[in-house]
């Protein structure tokens, strides 16, 4: 399973000042202590930057690529930041993934990117209108995203869709719709569609101690239905993960698997 | 429309191994493929077979394949020579049976003397397998990799009870080393994981997942090698990347069928034929499940293979 490291994110203090005062150092230590941990790719959360965006953004995938040797997630729902990152990212290391485009007219214009920059892109299965019920709205909705991608030219095997996971302190019930919509998406197509979550939110609003359990067994119940790739914090799940491959016979058990 | 084969890909590949010097250096290991797969992809080395020898006289080999030395093999270094330069082997393997506490009990300065006979004599590369007496081995081959300084060679074997002091020692004088476990795929990766954990590099280790002859459960063997390789391959798992190791000759000399007499079982055909058969066979089980290094006895035997090698790689 691919974990996308969450943990550059303009949401954290530390890392917003560091964007801010353009400091290389702690985005690199961040970066480097997710790839250590198991990240596959890097997550660059610069919220919706409306000035500067696409300075910062260039900024903070070069500087991220200066340290680990990953793609990145390139994630703010300004497109010319969005753009202005692609273009300097090293797809020596993968190619980039864009977080997101939905079934609001507005964030069509993001397959245009993803098509012109060979990027793989997240597809939220939500429209302008209210959230999604359950898992066949969200599956209804995947159908129309996936034909839109064909027609500004990203093939549906670059498309990674996001079932949108929902606090479960407010919407226990959705917790469950989500599993199965993971089910649902591969389905829609044969080779199966990928799938990607933004993990966290499954526990947000809960206790501090309680947030890592919840993100932990969510991961687990998500990762046994086929999901492909968890925006996550690698150091948090990364026990979880290596026991899940080895449990799936993905990797070979040895008594030090933990340690690999 | 032309019949296209279809072919697999594989994310992992096996580790390349180089010992030796000039003209008389050898390489295994090193494919992205299942073993003989050159169609799917590469395969820049053959298997390499290394002749053994003792560090005392074979008493306990079945004639026909005593007899096959008996002019040299009174002493290790006119046998390691003869190997090398009637046989032509690429690789030679001395094995210190003679150090083992039930057998000779030979000293550890004894064993390093015989290792420095031998490499000072010849050319080709070294491989040096202990006694498989676990704290034996764990004193003579920590000597013997000391003693080989300066000659790189393959230094064996280390095992879970002892692979601290040996593994170590090969690091230090910058030689290769063989892991093994017994017939045991999940502890076959956790010593390679211990070994690496002392700083050990992968690059510089051979997989021994122990070894069985024909009708003696060899289909453990091949199964575990094969899981091995697959592993490397299919699942990109360096730990199980390094080339694995099949001690071919020990186990295959030690089956009735290389020593029943033909008088006494007419129906199992020439015994001197039988033998050479018996370890061919084996061996080439072993390499068709992924082993890369084989160590043999018999010429006839290593003549066999050698000759299958060149016509399966066409």
């Amino acid at each position: 399973m691919l974990i996308i490291g969450e943990k550059l994110s303009i949401i954290a203090k530390r890392v917003r000042e560091a964007m801010m005062a353009k400091d290389k150092g702690p985005i690199q230590e961040i970066a480097k202590a997710q790839a250590k941990a198991g990240a596959g790719m890097i997550d660059a959360n610069i919220g919706p930057a409306e000035d500067g965006g696409e300075e910062l953004m260039e900024w903070m995938v070069t500087t991220i690529q200066e340290a680990v040797q990953l793609p990145v997630c390139l994630d703010t729902t300004n497109f010319s930041a969005l753009e202005a990152g692609l273009k300097v990212h090293n797809n020596e290391w993968g190619r980039p993934l864009i977080n997101s485009t939905s079934n609001d007219p507005e964030r069509f214009p993001i397959l245009e990117l993803g098509a012109k920059y060979n990027s793989q892109v997240i597809a939220l299965t939500v429209g302008k209108g209210g959230l999604p019920a359950d898992a066949e709205e969200r599956a209804g909705i995947a159908a129309e995203i996936m034909a839109r991608a064909m027609e500004y030219g990203v093939p549906i095997e670059d498309l990674f869709l996001d079932p949108l996971v929902l606090q479960i302190a407010t919407t226990q019930d959705q917790a469950l719709h989500v599993i199965k919509t993971i089910k649902m998406f591969q389905d829609l197509n044969d080779p199966p569609m990928k799938t990607v979550v933004g993990l966290s939110n499954i526990s947000n609003g809960a206790p501090k101690h309680v947030r890592p359990i919840l993100d932990r067994y969510y991961l687990m119940l998500l990762a046994y239905e086929g999901l492909t790739a968890a925006i996550a914090d690698p150091v948090e799940v990364a026990e979880a993960v290596k026991t899940y491959e080895v449990i799936v016979g993905k990797t070979l058990y040895a008594h030090s698997y933990l340690e690999m | 429309m032309p019949f296209t084969p279809p072919t697999e890909n594989y994310s992992g590949k096996v580790f390349p191994i180089s010992i030796g010097e000039g003209d008389k250096a050898v390489s295994f290991g090193g494919e992205n493929v299942l073993p003989f797969h050159g169609f799917e992809g590469e395969v820049p080395n053959k298997p390499l077979i290394a002749l053994e020898i003792q560090d005392v006289p074979p008493a306990d080999w079945p004639a026909s394949v005593q007899e096959q030395y008996k002019d040299v093999s009174g002493d290790p270094v006119t046998w390691a020579k003869h190997c090398q330069d009637t046989l032509n082997a690429r690789a030679i393997a001395l094995r210190l049976v003679g150090t083992h506490p039930d057998g000779a009990n030979r000293s550890v300065d004894d064993a390093v003397k015989t290792v420095k006979d031998v490499l000072d004599a010849i050319s080709v590369p070294l491989i040096i397998l202990g006694s498989n007496h676990v704290e034996k081995d764990s004193t003579v081959l920590v000597a013997v990799a000391q003693a080989a300084a300066g000659k790189p060679s393959i230094i064996g074997k280390a095992q879970e009870a002892n692979y601290k002091t040996i593994a170590a020692a090969a690091m230090a004088n910058n030689h290769k080393l063989i892991a093994m476990s017994e017939l045991d795929i999940n502890l076959s990766k956790q010593l390679n994981i211990l070994i690496g954990q002392m700083g050990f590099a992968k690059e510089n280790l051979i997989t021994d997942p122990m070894a069985s002859a024909l009708g003696y459960g060899l289909e453990y063997t091949y199964s575990v090698m094969e899981r091995i390789r697959l592993a490397a391959l299919t699942q990109n798992d360096d730990t199980m990347q390094p080339p694995m190791m099949g001690d071919v000759g020990m186990y295959v000399w030690k089956t009735k069928e290389t020593q029943a007499a033909e008088a006494d079982l007419p129906e199992w055909g020439t015994l001197a034929e039988r033998g050479v058969a018996w370890e061919a066979v084996t061996a080439t089980a072993l390499m068709v499940s992924g082993a890369e290094l084989l160590i043999m006895r018999h010429p006839k035997a290593v003549e066999a293979v050698d000759k299958l090698i060149g016509e399966m790689e066409g």
